[in-house]
C-alpha cells in the first residue's frame, strides 16, 4: 500500500510553497521523524519529517519547484504495513503547529483575510460573544453572520434577523447593504485592488512593455506589499523626531565588550538600542500597545521585531521579552536571528507576534526616516546614523555623536504625547546608559 | 362549507404520523389515513426491521472475531427464521406505538385507501374503507404523505417476481439465506442488505450504474468504504448496466454491460434497489391539476402544491427519501398551517447507511462545494489513532469535514465507521446554527471517545490537528 506524502502547510493560512530541496531520492528507506524535505514559504524554510514509514517510491514533485499548493501529494512512500486499513489521504504531515495559529495577522497568503487567520477576534473568545450595541442591548447573530458581517464591516446591530427568535442569520448578513455604517472610502476597491492596479497601469503611465524587466513577485514580496499598503492606508499614523547624544552609549560599548571579549560576545550598538527600548517601554507601558476592535491590548512583555533585510526582502525576528534579558543575551540572540533570517532558516514562531519594531538604517547614513507601522504593533522607531554634529552646550558650540530617531505612531492607540513620553525615557536611556540597569 | 377536520393526512409513515401529533398538539381537529398498517414503510418494511435484521448479522459476523478480544466461541451458527421473526416483532411494536400515540392525541385514524376530489376549502378525501364501503370526509387542510417504493424498471426484468427476485420488501422476509446474491443498486439501501447477507454468510455481488458504490457520499468515502466491504468479501461491478434480470432453474442469472463487455452473473437470488418511485398514483391528483415531476408532487418551500388546501410532504414530494426529512417537512407545514411562523426548512438534512461499516453525512460533499465556487478547506481524521476506536478495535473510517475557507462556516461532513450514524447529528447541529471554525475548534470532546475524530477533523481542516 503507498502512502502520499502531502504538501504540508507551515502555518494556518500558509496556501502554496516552494519545495527548495529533498533530503530523500527514489529507494530511500525513510522512518518516521526523518528530515525528507525543505519547505520554502515566503518568509521561511522548514524542514519536513516523515511520519510514515516506507520506501520512497517516487518523488512526485521537483525540487526547486514553486507554488505547490499545500494538500497536494509530494511524494510517494510504499507502506510497511499492507494490512493497514487504508488511511484516507493522510493528514498534513508536517509540522502544523497549534501555535503557529496564534501568530496574529501574519497570514502569508495574498488572498482576504482568512478566517483562521485570528485576523481580529481571537478564536477562543469568538464564541457566542454578545456585541454591545448603542442601548448596551445584546445582538443575537449565529456565529457564522458574525463572521461575515464582520468581514463586511457591518454593523450587526442595524440588522434585523430573520431566524429564530429573531436571531441574525447569514441570508440576513447576505441581504444586507456593505457599507451601511462605514462610509466607502473615497478610491473604490481599495485592498484587493492595490497589487493589480499597479501591473495594469505600467503601459497606461507611459512606460513601454520591453523597457524594463518583471520580476514576478514573490510571497514575500506580495506579503510585504500587502501588509505595508494595508498598514499605510488603514493605520493613521504619525512620526515623532528625538536627537539624542550617543557618546556615553559608544563608550559604554566599549567597555562592555571589553569585559565580555573573552566570552565572546560582541554588543552591537543595535543590541544596547533594543534593550533601551524595552526598558522604555516597561517605563512608558501605553506605547508598548495593540489596537483590536475588542479594545486595547496592553502587552506584558516587550517582544522587540527588528527589520533585517534580506534578499528579495525584508523580515522582522523577534527578540522575546526583551526587557528581562541581558544584553549578552540580546547580542547573542539578535546575531543568530539574524543570521537565521538571511538564509531563510526562520520558524514561523521567530518573525510573527512581535509587540514594537525597530528598523535601523544608520549603517547606510540615512540621518532620519519615518517606518512605516508593523500592524498590530502600536509604534515603530527608525534609528538613523550617529554621526558627529555641531551641538549648542550652554551658549557654546561643542561637538558630539548625535543619533536622529523617529518613533512612526499609531494614534489608535498611542497618542502624541504618549509617544513623546516614551522617546523621553527613550533618549534617558540611551544618553545615560547606566540607567538601563536600574 | 361545515368541515368535518381541520386537517386529513394521507399516509402514517414517519412523515404522516408525526405531522399528525404536531397538528393535535396545536389545537388541530385531525384525522389520518392508512391503508395498510400504521408507521408506513420505515417502521413496517424499511428504517426499523433491516435495523434488527442487521444487528443480527452484525452480532454473528463479530463472533468470527472474538479471538480478537480475547474470547473463543464454539462454532457459532444463526436460526435464519428467528433471525426474521425477530425484526418483524421489533417492527410490530413499534406500530403499536404509534397507534398508542394516535389514541393519545385524540387523532382519528380512518383504515382505508383515499382518493381526493374537488372540494373546498380543500379537496374533498373520499376512503375506500378496509372494513368495505367508503366514507367522504372533508377538511380546511389535506396532507399528503403517501411516500414511495422501489422503483422497478420491468423492460430489464428489474421487477419483483414472488420468488427469488426481490425489492426491498420481499428481502426483508424470505424463508432461507441464500447461497449467492446479486443487488442492484449500491445506494443505502442496497448497501445495507448487501451487508446483511454477507454477513450470514452469503457471496454477495453488488452491481452499480455509477462509476463508484454508494454514489451520493463524498468520493472519498465511497472508495474507502468499497475498501471495506471487499475486505469482507462482498464483490461489486461499478459502472455496469443490468441489460436483463430473468429466473432460472436454480436461482436468477443477471446480463451485465460494463466497459463495452457484457458478463452474466448467477445467483440463488437478486435484490432490485434502483432507485425510489413516488407513491402519486390512484389519489385523483391530475383531475385536480396537481403537479408532479417524475412521479413526485411538486411543493413550494411551506409544502403547499398550488391546489388550494392541499399540501405534501416526505417521499412522495421528492428527494432525499428519508424519514427524518419526511417527519420535518411535515411539522413545518401544518405549523405554517396553523399561522405560526416555522423556521425555514433550509436546514441540511443528514443522511445515514447502516452496513458495516457505517457511512454516515450531512450537507455538501468535498466536490459539490468546489462547484459551488467555495474556497474549500478539508479536514480529516482517521480513526485508526484514535484510542477509543483502538481500544474498541474498531479502527476503520474516517471523519472528513469541508469548510468555506472564506468564512469559515462548515459546510459538509463526511464519516465512515463504527458508530458514525449516532455521530453525525453534532455536525448536522453546527450547520443549523451556522457554526464557523472557531465553535468546533472551541467545543471540549469527551475523552476517550470516536467523536474526537470529530474535533480532530474540524481542527486538521485549518492546520491545527493534535493527534497525527
Amino acid at each position: 500500500m503507498s502512502i502520499d506524502i502531502l504538501m504540508p502547510a507551515l502555518s494556518p493560512t500558509m496556501e502554496e510553497g516552494a519545495l527548495a530541496k529533498w533530503h530523500v531520492k527514489k529507494g530511500d528507506t525513510v522512518k518516521s521523524g526523518d528530515v525528507i524535505a525543505e519547505i520554502e514559504t515566503d518568509k521561511a524554510t522548514m524542514e519536513v519529517e516523515a511520519v510514515d514509514e516506507g520506501v520512497v517510491e517516487e518523488i512526485l514533485v521537483p525540487e526547486g519547484t514553486e507554488g505547490v499548493k499545500v494538500n497536494s501529494p509530494i511524494a510517494r512512500l510504499s507502506g510497511g504495513d499492507a494490512a493497514a486499513p487504508a488511511p484516507p489521504a493522510a493528514a498534513p504531515p508536517a509540522p502544523a503547529k497549534a501555535e503557529l495559529s496564534q501568530a496574529p495577522k501574519a497570514a502569508p497568503s495574498p488572498e482576504p483575510p482568512p478566517p483562521a487567520a485570528a485576523q481580529s477576534s481571537p478564536p477562543a473568545a469568538a464564541g457566542p460573544a454578545p456585541q454591545p450595541v448603542a442601548s448596551g442591548q445584546r445582538v443575537f447573530a449565529s456565529p457564522l453572520a458574525r463572521r461575515i458581517a464582520e468581514q463586511k464591516g457591518l454593523d450587526l446591530s442595524a440588522l434585523k434577523g430573520s431566524g429564530p427568535h429573531g436571531r441574525i442569520i447569514k441570508a440576513d448578513v447576505d441581504a444586507a447593504q456593505p457599507g451601511a455604517r462605514a462610509p466607502a472610502p473615497a478610491q473604490p476597491g481599495a485592498a484587493p485592488a492595490a497589487a493589480p492596479r499597479q501591473a495594469q497601469s505600467l503601459e497606461q503611465m507611459g512606460i513601454p512593455p520591453g523597457s524594463y524587466d518583471l520580476i514576478p513577485l514573490d510571497g514575500m514580496r506580495k506579503t510585504v506589499a500587502r501588509r505595508m499598503t494595508d498598514s499605510f492606508r488603514d493605520v493613521p499614523h504619525f512620526p515623532l523626531t528625538i536627537d539624542l547624544e550617543i557618546d556615553r552609549l559608544l563608550e559604554a560599548r566599549a567597555r562592555i565588550n571589553a569585559a565580555l571579549e573573552k566570552q565572546g560576545v560582541k554588543v552591537s550598538v543595535n543590541d544596547l538600542i533594543i534593550k533601551a527600548a524595552a526598558v522604555a517601554l516597561k517605563q512608558a507601558p501605553e506605547a508598548n500597545a495593540s489596537y483590536s476592535p475588542e479594545g486595547i491590548a496592553m502587552h506584558h512583555h516587550a517582544d522587540i521585531a527588528m527589520a533585517v533585510a534580506v534578499p528579495g526582502g525584508l523580515i522582522t525576528p523577534i527578540i522575546r521579552q526583551a526587557e528581562l534579558k541581558g544584553l549578552a543575551q540580546i547580542a547573542a540572540e539578535s546575531k543568530d536571528l539574524a543570521e537565521r533570517a538571511r538564509t531563510r532558516k526562520l520558524k514561523p514562531e521567530e518573525f510573527q507576534g512581535g509587540t514594537f519594531s525597530i528598523s535601523n538604517l544608520g549603517m547606510f547614513g540615512i540621518r532620519s526616516f519615518a517606518s512605516i507601522i508593523n500592524e498590530p504593533q502600536g509604534a515603530i522607531l527608525s534609528v538613523g546614523a550617529g554621526e558627529k554634529r555641531p551641538v549648542v552646550r550652554g551658549d557654546q558650540l561643542a561637538i558630539a555623536s548625535v543619533m536622529s530617531v523617529t518613533l512612526t505612531c499609531d494614534h489608535r492607540v498611542v497618542d502624541g504625547a504618549t509617544g513623546a513620553r516614551w522617546l523621553q525615557a527613550f533618549k534617558v536611556l540611551i544618553e545615560d546608559p547606566v540607567t538601563m540597569i536600574v | 362549507m361545515a368541515t368535518d377536520f381541520d386537517v386529513i393526512i394521507i399516509g402514517a409513515g414517519p412523515g404522516g404520523y408525526v405531522t399528525a401529533i404536531r397538528a393535535a398538539q396545536l389545537g388541530l381537529k385531525t384525522a389520518i389515513v392508512e391503508r395498510e398498517t400504521l408507521g408506513g414503510v420505515c417502521l413496517n418494511w424499511g428504517c426499523i426491521p433491516t435495523k434488527a435484521l442487521l444487528k443480527s448479522g452484525e452480532v454473528f459476523e463479530q463472533l468470527g472475531h472474538l479471538s480478537d478480544y480475547g474470547i473463543s466461541v464454539e462454532k457459532p451458527t444463526y436460526d435464519f427464521a428467528k433471525v426474521i421473526e425477530r425484526s418483524r416483532k421489533v417492527a410490530a411494536q413499534l406500530a403499536s406505538g404509534v397507534a398508542f400515540l394516535m389514541k393519545k392525541h385524540k387523532i382519528e385514524v380512518i383504515e382505508g385507501t383515499a382518493k381526493l376530489e374537488k372540494g373546498a376549502p380543500a379537496p374533498k378525501v373520499v376512503v375506500s374503507l378496509k372494513a368495505g364501503g367508503s366514507r367522504a370526509v372533508q377538511a380546511k387542510h389535506v396532507i399528503l404523505a403517501t411516500g414511495a417504493r422501489a422503483r422497478t424498471i420491468p423492460a430489464a426484468g428489474l421487477e419483483p417476481d414472488g420468488d427469488r427476485i426481490w425489492t426491498y420488501r420481499e428481502a426483508m422476509v424470505p424463508k432461507a439465506c441464500p447461497k449467492s446474491l446479486v443487488v442492484v443498486g449500491s445506494g443505502a439501501i442496497g448497501i445495507e442488505f448487501a451487508s446483511f447477507y454477507r454477513a450470514l454468510g452469503a457471496e454477495v455481488t453488488v452491481v452499480e450504474a455509477l462509476p463508484r458504490i454508494v454514489p451520493v457520499e463524498d468520493e472519498e468515502v465511497s472508495t474507502a468504504a468499497r475498501k471495506a466491504f471487499e475486505k469482507r468479501g462482498l464483490k461489486f461491478y461499478v459502472g455496469a448496466n443490468v441489460k436483463a434480470l430473468a429466473k432460472t432453474k436454480s436461482g436468477v442469472s443477471v446480463q451485465l454491460e460494463a466497459g463495452g463487455k457484457t458478463e452474466t452473473l448467477e445467483a440463488e437470488a437478486a435484490i432490485v434497489a434502483v432507485g425510489i418511485a413516488g407513491n402519486v398514483e390512484n389519489l385523483g391528483l391530475e383531475a385536480l391539476g396537481v403537479k408532479v415531476d417524475r412521479s413526485h408532487v411538486v411543493i413550494d418551500e411551506h409544502c403547499a402544491t398550488g391546489v388550494a388546501g392541499l399540501y405534501a410532504i416526505g417521499d412522495v414530494a421528492g428527494p432525499p427519501w428519508l424519514a427524518h426529512k419526511a417527519s420535518h417537512e411535515g411539522v413545518h407545514c401544518v405549523e405554517h398551517i396553523a399561522g405560526l411562523k416555522p423556521t425555514g426548512l433550509n436546514a441540511p438534512i443528514p443522511g445515514c447507511t447502516y452496513a458495516n461499516p457505517q457511512i454516515a453525512s450531512v450537507g455538501l460533499t468535498e466536490a459539490q462545494a468546489k462547484e459551488k465556487g467555495l474556497d474549500v478547506k478539508v479536514g480529516r481524521f482517521p480513526f485508526r489513532v484514535n484510542g477509543k476506536a483502538i481500544a474498541a478495535g474498531e479502527t476503520g473510517g474516517f471523519v472528513k469535514t469541508v469548510f468555506d475557507g472564506a468564512t469559515g462556516a462548515l459546510v459538509g461532513a463526511h464519516m465512515i465507521g463504527a458508530e458514525v450514524t449516532e455521530m453525525i447529528q453534532g455536525f448536522a447541529l453546527a450547520i443549523t446554527m451556522e457554526a464557523t471554525e472557531a465553535e468546533l475548534q472551541a467545543t471540549v470532546y469527551p475523552h476517550p471517545t470516536m467523536s474526537e475524530a470529530m474535533h480532530e477533523a474540524a481542527l486538521d481542516a485549518f492546520g491545527k490537528v493534535l493527534h497525527i
